[in-house]
This record gives C-alpha cells, structure tokens and sequence, in this order.
C-alpha cells in the first residue's frame, strides 16, 4: 500500500537468522514491511520478487503463529504445503506474533519437453 | 524484397490468478481496450494501435506464466511451408482449429527445446476498432493508462539455448542482432524475424517453459516516464527503471501484473537488418547490456520468472 497506511494492530515478525524483528500491520504484507524496514547494507532474510505471489521469490516456512494468506501461485506452494504453513511471504498478512523460515526453492528440475 | 513468411509476435496468452485484477491491470494500467471475453473465461485485448482483432489473451489458472506465443505469417501457403519444415526437422506439430480463439484462423502449434509452446497462424478478423487508414488520425480514442501501442516482444527462460538457437535460425528463418555468450556457453539470445531489434528473446534458465515478461511498446521516452507515473499513482509493483538496455537499446520500465508476470514497457531499439553483424556482449560486462544505466543485473533479473 502507498505511503502510510492506516494504522491496524501490529504483530512482530521473526525470520529465522535474521537478528531484526519488524512490525508489520495486519493490513499489510510481510514481504512489503521488511522491504520498508530491512535494507541495504542489512542482507534482507527474504528474496523480493514480483510482490504479487507469482515467482516463488519469498517462499517462506511459517513456524509460528497465525495469518491470513491470498491466492498465489500453486507452483510454488501446493495446497498441502499451504497446510503445512508454507507461503508466499508477499500474500500473507499477520494475526499474531510471527516466526518464519525462508524457503526459496530455485528453479525447479528440468522436465521432458512437451510433457 | 519486403518481408516473407513469419512476419511478427501476434499473440501471447497468459496465465493469471484473478481475472477481475488481470482486467483492470492490462485494460486501465498499461491501457489495451477489451474486445471480449468468451465462454471459457478466457478474455481477449488488444492495443489501440494494433490492425488484428486481439493480441493478448488471459486464461485464469492457479499458477501465473505463458501459455504460448503465437506468430503471423504472411498466408496459409506460408503457414504450411512451416509445418514441412518443423516436421522434417524432427518436432511434432499439432493443429488448432479455427475458432478456438473468436475470429482466429487455425493455426499450428510445437514445443521447442526450451520447453515453451510456440504457435503460427496466417489469419485474423480486423478490429472493429482498428486504426484508421483513410485520412487517418494518429488515435481515434485517446490512449488509456500507458498508452501502450502495441505487443512487442517476449523474453523466455528455459534449457537447451544451442539448440532453441538452431530450430529459430534455421526453421523459423529469424536472425540474431545480439547474444550474451559466457565461457560455459550462451547466456541468452535475442532474435528476430522482422527488422525490430528482437521479436522474441531467450535466456538460459534450468526450469524449462518459463516467462521472465512480456513486453508493450511505447511512442518515446516520455510515454515511458508517463507510464511510470501510472506505477506509482496505482502502487504497481516495479522490479526496475525507467532506465535503458544496452542490449537492444531500448528505454524500459520492468513491472509486474497482479499475478506476478513481469511486464516491460519498451520504446526505442535500434533497427536490426538481416545483413547486419551479430552484437556479442561477454560475461564482464553483460551487467551493462542488460541495464545501461545501472551497469550491473538486480537480483531479480536472472531468476525472478512464472
Ligand atoms: S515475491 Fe514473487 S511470489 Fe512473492
Ligand atoms: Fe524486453
């Protein structure tokens, strides 16, 4: 969202490695608050990508917690790694505390052509 | 001698998570003027400078990325002159009939080695709302959004280059104008059939049938700076620009649609004639050739794809 945004409650983020929480609204994505709050020279523990849930570029692990989560690509989280609390860090908005792991796959195997 | 066989990119279809955002993206943002949508869901656009009926259709799926890329040539005999020669390369090819897409002749479609589907066709209705050609006006409508002329070009990521390279230079009659070539081999390659300076492009991807964006032409770099202004005021997600390629020498803006297909808004490019010698950049300063401007790829350029 543009600017600032109206204030809803704030859930803090963890990412796994990382030695900065961030706050994020739940109206807002995880994958935008840290862009907003983690930058250069700090190594970001999430990859940016589209920002629309399409590339797989944020794929995450949620290890704790609760959020809400839009479509995104079934390429990069199916729907039983979606029950398992793999996401799109760019589609997820919190309801509590968070903690996540990154999860980034990298391109997939290649596969016959045509198949 | 003007131009035989495949002529130019005529459609590109798409995958797209939310039909009602993909509308409002590629009809308002970038500014292409809905022509309809059918009773398979599938919707077709076209830019308002563009002669045929539709250029761009979406599929609503749940996985964002390319379906096919289609070619027009210039008649059925040229169509199936193709077919012969795709065939006896090796590569089967399959018919799709007329009608599957509204006003669309059949056309042939096939797999090449990177793993995308490619297809040709000869026929398509005029638009309704075609450009004029007695007397004509530059726009009959003012142009929407980004003022987007027209589907330009696409860049693909997928294995097997050398030999895409082949089946494109030696079946399809396209020509090379520029090409990344690294010790262990070809980066990427950007190809033409016409004279712009690339109608299609590839770079060296392991996953095979990916698409890093689709690419809509713009007047000048201006328009460019406008559609930018069109990013910010809609909060667009912009991966990189206004800024310009070394490579082609374009002006562009790279971007995403809801679903996150990489959009490029592209303007400018030098001419690229049959005749002329091949452009090769190396691996010390391709960060140039991609980004001219900033001299160096972003993280998201090489793997950031659908
Ligand atoms: S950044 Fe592309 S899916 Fe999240
Ligand atoms: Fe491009």
């Amino acid at each position: 969202m543009p600017d600032g945004s109206p204030l809803s409650a704030l859930h803090s983020i963890r990412f796994k490695g990382c030695e900065t929480d961030i706050l994020c609204a739940e109206d807002q994505k995880v994958l935008m608050a840290m862009e907003q709050k983690i930058h250069f020279p700090n190594p970001r523990p999430v990859r940016v990508g589209c920002r629309k849930g399409g590339c797989g570029a944020c794929r995450v692990k949620v290890t704790k917690g609760s959020y809400t989560a839009e479509k995104s690509s079934r390429t990069h989280v199916t729907e039983e790694e979606a029950a398992e609390g793999y996401a799109l860090a760019c589609r997820i908005s919190p309801r509590s505390d968070l903690e996540l792991e990154p999860a980034f796959l990298g391109p997939r195997r290649p596969v016959e052509n045509g198949d | 001698m003007s131009q035989e066989g495949l002529l130019r990119p005529g459609i590109i279809q798409l995958r797209v998570l939310d039909m009602d955002e993909a509308i409002t993206h590629y009809r308002d943002r970038i500014g292409l003027d809905f022509v309809s949508q059918e009773a398979d869901g599938r919707v077709y656009l076209k830019a308002f400078d563009e002669f045929h009926r539709h250029s761009v259709v979406l599929r609503e799926a749940d996985s964002a990325g390319i379906d096919f890329f289609a070619f027009k040539a210039d008649g059925q005999e040229a169509v199936d002159g193709f077919r012969k020669r795709i065939e006896e390369y090796g590569v089967d090819v399959t018919d799709v009939a007329e009608g599957e897409m509204p006003g669309t002749g059949k056309r042939i479609s096939f797999m090449i080695p990177s793993g995308h589907r490619i297809d040709i066709y000869a026929d398509m209705e005029l638009s309704e709302t075609a450009p004029e050609t007695h007397n004509p006006y530059v726009w009959k409508d003012e142009p929407r959004g980004m003022r987007a002329q027209r589907l330009d070009h696409c860049l693909l990521y997928g294995p097997n280059l050398p030999e895409v390279e082949k089946f494109f230079t030696e079946v399809l009659d396209f020509h090379i104008p520029e090409r990344v070539d690294l010790p262990d081999g070809t980066l990427a390659i950007w190809m033409t059939v016409s004279n712009k300076a690339h109608d299609i492009a590839f770079v060296n991807h392991p996953e095979p049938g990916k698409l890093h964006h689709v690419a809509f032409f713009l007047e000048d770099w201006s328009d460019i700076g406008h559609a930018a202004d069109v990013m910010t005021r809609y909060d667009i997600s912009r991966d990189i620009g206004p800024t310009r390629h070394g490579i082609t020498r374009g002006q562009t803006i790279y971007f995403f649609d809801p679903s996150g297909n990489r959009n490029e808004v592209f303007c400018g490019g030098y001419t690229a004639y049959k005749d002329h010698p091949t452009r090769v950049w190396d691996g010390n300063h391709v960060g140039r050739g991609i980004f001219y401007y900033e001299r160096q790829m972003n993280d998201a350029f090489l793997s950031v794809v659908t």
